[in-house]
């Protein structure tokens, strides 16, 4: 989650190079949709939780797409993954995000969501945030961007883009509807 | 936010994280599983130098379901009965590491000086001290307000609110007069002169002697608690008569608008401030108030305790 603060790059400080555009990202979500069909066989029995922030918002595009290609709503949740962070005492108390569970998850197959996965300590937090609301039959992960460093035994099921970078490394993913500007997945500062 | 210790410390920001925070933890007590481990390894004293039920199994629950450690220290059968002062528990209290210590006691100020004589290094809340101030339940008023006269978010600009009954003695009062002013509310207190406080010309409030005239506006009606256990002289003529004036009863409760709800901090004396009907009408939020206190004493401990502190090391 570190990776991913919204922060546009500091004065000074080169742009980035963009990785994945908003075409690319719009593709992506489309692969992922029909991944996660294909692997489920349908929606039915399905449930979208987005981990905030960015998560939540890439779970809405998703379920936009699945409603489109299986003729019905889907509405996707959110899972705040803050109170059970592994870091809460490492800083200033943060903020609550909101949580939001559109279906009982019990016999469900949960499909997590979030934009960037690198050390999986958020998802870590998200499966036993997941525990607490009940006994999914199934847990799997989509996420936008990968970019290794794993610190814990965890993969992703559905992975946007596969981005190999340095730990000097930042990668940023803006979407329009908390960013105010154009999709994009940029990897700003390194060693250059 | 070090400690809370007056609902008048709080700033509009500060007020409104908690009132946000305890929103999302309102859904904690809908789950199968009504525990988070955010304080896991954490302590949080409940130190009780008066009597008190609800107060107490409110901070109870909040810690538990924070998963924190709880002790209970009250006053009756322990060491303070034996003439120990506040300065020698709290160093107790310290020696044993709590990290946060909620206390209520007979006399006003207290928990300030258990917070500013460094005898603890942790947070200290204020679950209520003498005549001078309650603020967790003014925050558990207020989040109630919010959740039915604004859809549980923002503040309370423009609405009116009227508080009624024995301003003198209550720490609600000031607690709430205080930060409804800084949620931008209207408020208006409601008493007989003798049951109003020496100074209440200085607090940003309106007050009135004429419980009917302040109905019609209303949002909210908080009916307060006859202490009578602090009463040592002659406040009013006899409680009939009081009742008659400044009692809620389901004539002057048809008077206030169609949205308006009743609210009461508890415990309540039936047929005195509040007549029976009123208390178990659907206009009356009474039991909702003590489900919201859960959800925003969890808010307050969070917000308190749950980023790292001075013990923690890195």
């Amino acid at each position: 989650m570190a990776s991913t603060s919204p922060a546009v790059g500091t004065p000074g400080h080169s742009p980035g190079r963009t990785v994945l555009d908003d075409t690319d990202i719009s593709r992506a979500l489309t692969r992922i949709t029909h991944e996660i069909l294909e692997k489920n066989r349908d929606a039915e029995g399905l449930v979208l939780l987005g981990i905030p922030t960015r998560g939540v918002h890439l779970a809405q595009r998703i379920a936009a797409r699945m409603s489109e290609v299986e003729g019905r709503t889907i509405t996707p949740g959110a899972l705040d993954i803050t109170m059970y962070r592994d870091d809460l005492r490492r800083g200033p108390v943060r903020s609550l995000e909101h949580t939001d569970i559109p279906d009982d998850v019990d016999g469900k197959t949960v499909v997590l969501v979030d934009d960037v996965l690198m050390s999986g300590r958020t998802i870590r937090a998200a499966l036993d945030a997941l525990a607490d609301l009940g006994r999914p039959k199934a847990v799997q992960l989509a996420v936008l961007v990968d970019r290794g460093h794993r610190e814990l035994p965890i993969r992703a099921d559905f992975v946007g883009k596969n981005l190999p970078t340095s730990l000097a490394e930042k990668v940023k993913v803006r979407l329009e509807e908390i960013d105010e500007q154009t999709d994009s997945v940029t990897i700003e500062g390194g060693s250059e | 936010m070090k400690h809370l210790l007056s609902a008048g410390d709080l700033t509009h920001e500060d007020a409104l994280r908690i009132l946000d925070t305890a929103e999302e933890l309102l859904g904690v007590a809908k789950r199968p599983i009504k525990k988070l481990p955010t304080l896991r390894g954490r302590t949080v004293v409940n130190l009780f130098f008066e009597d008190s039920t609800r107060t107490r199994i409110s901070f109870e629950a909040a810690a538990k379901r924070l998963s924190a450690d709880v002790i209970n220290f009250s006053a009756k059968g322990s060491s303070a009965s034996k003439g120990e002062g506040l300065k020698d528990t709290a160093l107790t209290l310290q020696a044993m590491g709590a990290d946060a210590v909620v206390v209520r006691h007979h006399h006003s100020g207290a928990p300030h000086r258990l917070a500013h004589a460094e005898w603890t290094k942790g947070a200290v809340i204020n679950a209520g001290d003498g005549t001078h101030e309650h603020p967790t339940q003014a925050l558990l008023d207020a989040f109630t307000m919010r959740r039915h006269l604004n859809d549980g978010v923002g503040d309370l600009a423009g609405k009116n609110i009227t508080i009624v009954g024995d301003v003198l003695h209550s720490r609600v009062a000031r607690s709430n007069a205080l930060l409804l002013h800084t949620l931008g509310a209207h408020v208006t207190l409601v008493a007989p002169p003798t049951l109003l406080p020496v100074g209440v010309e200085h607090w940003p409030v309106e007050t009135s002697y004429d419980l009917d005239a302040s109905l019609e506006k209303a949002d909210a009606v908080m009916m307060l608690r006859v202490q009578r256990e602090r009463m040592n002289a002659s406040f009013f003529p006899s409680a009939r008569e009081y009742s008659r004036r400044y009692g809620l009863d389901t004539a002057r409760m048809n008077r206030l608008p169609e949205h308006a709800i009743v609210m009461h901090p508890g415990p309540m004396n039936r047929g005195m401030e509040i007549s029976a009907d009123v208390a178990d009408s659907g206009r009356s939020v009474i039991v909702e108030q003590v489900t919201n206190g859960v959800a925003v004493r969890m808010a307050v401990l969070y917000l308190l305790v749950g980023g790292s502190t001075e013990g923690d090391t890195e």
